[in-house]
């Protein structure tokens, strides 16, 4: 027999309802006909896919041609930023967004600078939420798009949505122009926070179907009508033109399900979420010494805790909880590919010393007070011994960097501290 | 179907890198119970030498206390304490393994102890995480040192390479040092890195040298 899976990963993506599967099976042997076609099998594909984008946009409370699928998150993003930005580039080359932002955000910004648009940062707080003020200051005629995150996949701080879409409507107002578009990426917040694109007041928005109880492989994204867009895939024309490729019939379906359930269960389940996490915060605070949360002390998704435990190494942590079956992410250097600690966390003002000993548990519907109560009972064993292990003895008051940022090998700076030329 | 060989060993390799990811037994043995860790603070003089290196903004701190039988010149007792990653720690713990056993080595012997070394007996290490294992062969030099400069054996200090070699770029040795174990293994690839020799030439024979020094030291021998 395998052991318990204690699974607190939920952010990085959550099982398949078996609902959600059940209703998908017969897209991928029975009904399995490409939409585009004519025929029977075509005509019930087109038409499962014209069921799903209704039941997905009367929870977005928006058209049906205002959502277009996407492989992923990442695509979402991707269309958002470069569609409207190659499309309306006569009219501004500014791009507005935070720090924080998801990799498909940013990447892409990175391309667009290369191409002549001028991107903006807009710094986070220590507590994780962006500078409101800054962004408004930020703005100008020449600005085409604003894309701030819902929640980061990290901290789960959520931002202010609702009140940046005021200041941009302000701004389009004066000068009666329809710049800047507003987009946000709510991969992570849509389970728990509302998706309602008007009360947001967002012209483009970024789902994903996975970290819903839905399959992987398929995103979307709103986009209101009237907003100027290019497609960045090109081919048979499928979607309205903006995305080409035969459509994921069974995904589609799964991920309308999805939605649907959660919407269904959103209330008890932020609940549910949120009294466990407090539990688990409390619990940790409580018995571990020198822990400092990450991200926003309340305005934060029902079911992140992000705290850095000093002293300690974020993937010496994490393998250590492995082995009781414990599943966590760290945004410490060791565990990522660049071997850079996570920007996200650094953004917040975090000394490195304070990132690499970080540790997030993201919850999710399979997990009940006793996996809490499990982590509550190991977690400080665990982290006694890896204290015991490290020499150091970090301060807690501690604001910038504490330490001389030399790495060791014969007293340089680290490469992710260096200009870059 | 074909059937697995007894050799593969179930592993995740990274499709972009070609590097493996999972630990072997030998890495996981030193992680999870980790040989020779000073559990509690040493009184005074307890220990003729200590050393440390790294620092916590770069994720990977250690420091080692040694015992030396200066008669014999050999290290007696090798103990530790590593803030760092699994490989950090499970490479320190080998470390101390190898430098104590059989009742201690000869220091000159335990000098010329190689990253390579380390991780060869730990049956190997995910080839971006070479640089955690370094740490280890640094903070024993470093506590030699302090044994050597406690009894002055002042000849026997060893200096760590921050000599500059490239004036213009201001590229230390430690530079190049660095630029190989970021796995820049030819001249042309640690010059995409440091700029090194690009406007000052004469140091170019120099840097070659290093370049072959320090990819002999972490990644052995070339092969012919």
């Amino acid at each position: 027999m395998s052991k318990h899976q204690y699974y607190f990963d939920y952010a990085a993506t959550t099982p398949l309802d078996p609902k959600v599967f059940s209703v998908m099976l017969p897209y991928f042997n029975k009904e399995f006909g490409n939409p585009s076609n004519l025929y029977e099998l075509g005509r019930n594909a087109s038409h499962a896919i014209t069921k799903a984008t209704r039941t997905i946009t009367k929870i977005l409370e928006c058209r049906s041609e205002e959502f277009v699928y996407t492989s992923s998150a990442t695509e979402a993003d991707n269309l958002a930023i470069l569609g409207t930005a190659r499309a309306n580039k006569e009219k501004g080359n500014q791009i507005i967004i935070s720090q924080i932002e998801h990799k498909g955000i940013l990447a892409v910004c990175k391309i667009l600078s290369k191409e002549g648009f001028d991107v903006i940062k807009i710094p986070v707080g220590k507590d994780g939420l962006i500078e409101i003020s800054a962004l408004e200051k930020a703005l100008t005629p020449q600005t085409i798009l604003v894309s701030i995150t819902s929640a980061d996949s990290e901290t789960g701080t959520i931002q202010p949505v609702a009140e940046i879409s005021k200041i941009i409507k302000e701004f389009r107002l004066k000068d009666n122009n329809v710049f800047p578009y507003f987009h946000t990426d709510a991969s992570q917040s849509a389970g728990y926070l509302d998706v309602n694109v008007d009360k947001l007041g967002v012209d483009m928005m970024t789902l994903s179907a996975h970290k819903l109880y839905g399959p992987k492989g398929i995103g979307g994204l709103y986009i209101r009508r009237n907003t100027k867009i290019n497609p960045i895939i090109y081919g048979g024309g499928q979607q309205g033109q903006l995305r080409s490729g035969t459509e994921n019939v069974p995904g589609i379906v799964g991920f309308a399900k999805a939605l649907e359930l959660n919407k269904k269960n959103k209330k008890t389940e932020l609940a549910r979420m949120k009294k466990m996490r407090d539990t688990l915060e409390k619990g940790i605070f409580k018995l571990i010494p020198k822990v400092v949360l990450n991200g926003h002390s309340t305005k934060r998704l029902p079911n992140f805790l992000n705290i850095s435990i000093l002293d300690i190494e974020g993937e010496a942590l994490l393998l250590y909880l492995d082995e009781l079956g414990i599943m966590v992410s760290t945004g410490s250097a060791c565990n990522s590919q660049s071997l850079e600690p996570s920007y996200v966390l650094t953004a917040l003002g975090n000394p490195y010393e304070y990132v690499h000993g970080s540790v997030r548990f993201t919850l999710g519907k399979g997990n009940t007070m006793q996996d809490i109560k499990y982590v509550l009972k190991k977690l400080p064993i665990i982290v006694k011994k890896l204290r015991d292990i490290s020499p150091l003895e970090l301060k807690m008051d501690q604001t910038s960097a504490m330490s001389n940022p030399k790495a060791f090998i014969g007293g340089q700076t680290p490469h992710f501290l260096r200009k870059k030329k | 179907m074909k059937k697995q060989t007894k050799k593969t060993k179930p592993d995740i390799i990274n499709r972009f890198t070609g590097d493996s990811w999972v630990y072997t037994k030998e890495v996981k043995e030193h992680f999870f119970k980790p040989k020779n860790i000073l559990w509690e603070n040493p009184k005074e003089a307890k220990y003729d030498a200590e050393g440390i290196v790294g620092s916590p903004a770069c994720g990977d701190v250690m420091r080692v206390w040694l015992n030396i039988n200066s008669k014999k010149d050999t290290i007696t007792d090798f103990k530790w304490r590593t803030f760092g990653c699994a490989s950090a720690i499970a490479s320190t713990s080998m470390l101390s393994v190898m430098v104590t056993e059989k009742g201690g080595i000869k220091i000159d012997k335990a000098l010329k102890i190689k990253p390579q070394d380390i991780m060869k007996r730990l049956g190997g290490l995910p080839d971006r995480k070479i640089h955690c294992s370094v740490l280890g062969d640094k903070a024993l030099r470093a506590a030699l040192n302090d044994w050597f400069k406690k009894t002055k054996q002042f000849s026997r200090i060893m200096v760590e390479g921050t000599q500059i070699i490239d004036p213009n770029t201001k590229t230390t040795e430690a530079d190049i040092e660095e630029a190989v174990l970021e796995g820049a293994t030819t001249l042309l690839a640690v010059q995409k890195r440091t700029k090194v020799g690009i406007g000052y030439p004469e140091c170019l024979p120099k840097v070659e040298e290093l370049i072959r020094f320090y990819r002999e030291k972490y990644f052995g021998p070339d092969k012919k």
